[in-house]
């Protein structure tokens, strides 16, 4: 959560929300662009960078080399298993988390 | 130095302790008692175990594991309150995995969910509006919590339900805020801390300038750091300089991520969705002065403090459990009289023992690479 996880940016894929689809060691995720982008960095032209995630928001333009370094000691340190596992378990209801229970189920 | 090979540039690691080590002996210090050095960021906490860079620093600098796990230091009402929300049939509760585990005063999240409450695992507060989209005839609460690092991400998430006119989305708000907690650290009267390592990624959202106070006011050191071994190695020894040339200023080693004004689309948006509260408890530390964040009047509708009756009972901490002092640096996690046997993290009773970020679950992850593994027994 606090650490946070390195990706690259793939696409942009809701100008509106400004919302990305980002490649996290593997997974793709929408990934809130909001915190990155200004009049010198527009939304268009953040394809292919790499950025710091933390909880689904860009917060942090980093070089692809500071990645790779960060992804290996955040491996070490038990986070990438941790961060990914959070990712895939998380989602739309119906999709990929459990339907609700009834009350008193 | 037996654990030196697993750092990525070993090299630079043994020069980094090489230096700290001739810096170390320059210092002198009344009874030449050791360097107290706080990190107050979990994230630090958690590589210095997983290093073991402390076993491997000279004995003049000692760490001190501060309170910057959020999932730690918060207290049993607010999870109490957390489960009364959860207990509502017309709610699903969402809240990041970190704080399942946390013990209220009767039980856990986790215990909830198995005993039938909808509580949800998300990764980010987005998922958590997602579900609030596609669950309209239900009321979707957020359990907030976390430093300045997550907190633009809840008001921006705020600001997208309102945009969007999303109306059965709220969040619980537990946020904190990193100043005020490092100005009660410094006006605690049984702390001695003669530097602190400074937090990376709240500094990446906060700035630099923030920390002034504490070199200006309270003439102690401050070095922002990364979380990766070498980062620490390399702030620790900017302290070290510090100290050795008698100098106390606030210095930045991780300027590849923080900059001095910090991210101000982050800030504004903090800024327009949450103020601060005249004070908020902590686990361990009691409460601390306008250290906590509530929505703003503005944006009420989607404060579950305001839609829901809460109960928010004060609950005291167990009172066989030592986290507060963990926290201050007065004793060390081993020292603590239930360490690794009433509480372990199977089984946490203090909030230390919870996450991988608190002092004492690294400690009993990591303990054969701290620098005195003492077992309980022999503790005092």
């Amino acid at each position: 959560m606090c650490l946070g996880i390195p990706g690259r940016i793939v696409e942009i894929t809701d100008v509106e929300r400004k919302l990305g689809l980002v490649e996290v060691a593997g997974v793709g995720r929408q990934v809130n662009l909001a915190c990155i982008v200004d009049e010198a960095h527009p939304l268009e032209r953040c394809v292919g960078d790499w950025v710091l995630v933390h909880v689904g928001f860009a917060m942090s333009r980093i070089d692809e080399d500071q990645a790779a370094e960060t992804l290996a000691i955040l491996a070490e340190l038990g986070e990438v298993q941790e961060e990914l596992a959070a990712m895939r378990g998380s989602g739309k209801a119906g999709d990929t988390m459990p339907k609700r229970k009834g009350p008193g189920s | 130095m037996k654990y030196i090979d697993e750092f990525r540039d070993p090299e630079k690691a043994k020069a980094l302790f090489r230096e700290i080590e001739t810096l170390a002996a320059q210092i002198e210090t009344p009874d030449d008692k050791p360097l107290q050095v706080m990190e107050v960021c979990g994230g630090h906490t958690h590589s210095i175990f997983r290093y073991g860079l402390e076993a491997m620093l000279p004995a003049k600098v000692e760490l001190v594991h501060g309170p910057g796990c959020p999932v730690c230091v918060l207290p049993m009402g607010r999870v109490d309150d957390c489960l009364a929300l959860a207990a509502r049939p017309d709610v699903i509760l969402t809240t990041f995995g970190d704080a399942m585990r946390v013990p209220g005063s009767k039980k856990s999240l986790q215990q909830a969910k198995a005993e039938g409450a909808d509580v949800r695992m998300v990764y980010s507060p987005l998922d958590a509006l997602a579900l609030a989209r596609d669950n309209p005839e239900r009321e979707v609460v957020f359990f907030a919590l976390g430093f300045e690092t997550t907190m633009p991400s809840t008001a921006l998430t705020v600001l997208q339900a309102e945009a969007e006119g999303i109306g059965n989305f709220s969040l619980f708000s537990n946020h904190i805020t990193i100043i005020p907690t490092i100005r009660a650290i410094l006006d605690s009267p049984d702390l001695r801390v003669d530097g602190f390592l400074g937090p990376g990624h709240v500094s990446m959202v906060i700035g630099t300038q923030p920390y002034d106070f504490v070199a200006r006011d309270y003439k102690r050191p401050l070095v922002i750091a990364g979380f990766e071994p070498l980062d620490i190695l390399h702030g620790l020894w900017m302290l070290l300089k510090q100290f050795a040339e008698g100098r106390c200023a606030v210095e930045n080693q991780y300027d590849r991520i923080v900059h001095s004004e910090g991210n101000r689309r982050a800030l504004e948006a903090v800024a327009r969705v949450f103020e601060l509260r005249e004070f908020f408890e902590w686990r361990g530390l009691g409460s601390i002065d306008h250290s906590g964040m509530r929505i703003r009047e503005a944006y009420a509708r989607f404060d579950a403090e305001r839609r829901f009756p809460l109960p928010q009972v004060k609950i005291a901490d167990p009172t066989s459990c030592q986290c507060g002092e963990v926290l201050k640096g007065v004793i060390k996690p081993w020292q603590c009289k239930v360490f690794g046997k009433a509480c372990t993290p199977e089984t946490p009773m203090g909030a230390l023992m919870v996450s991988s970020e608190g002092a004492c679950a690294a400690y009993y992850q990591y303990g054969g690479g701290s620098r005195q593994p003492v077992p309980v027994e022999a503790a005092e």
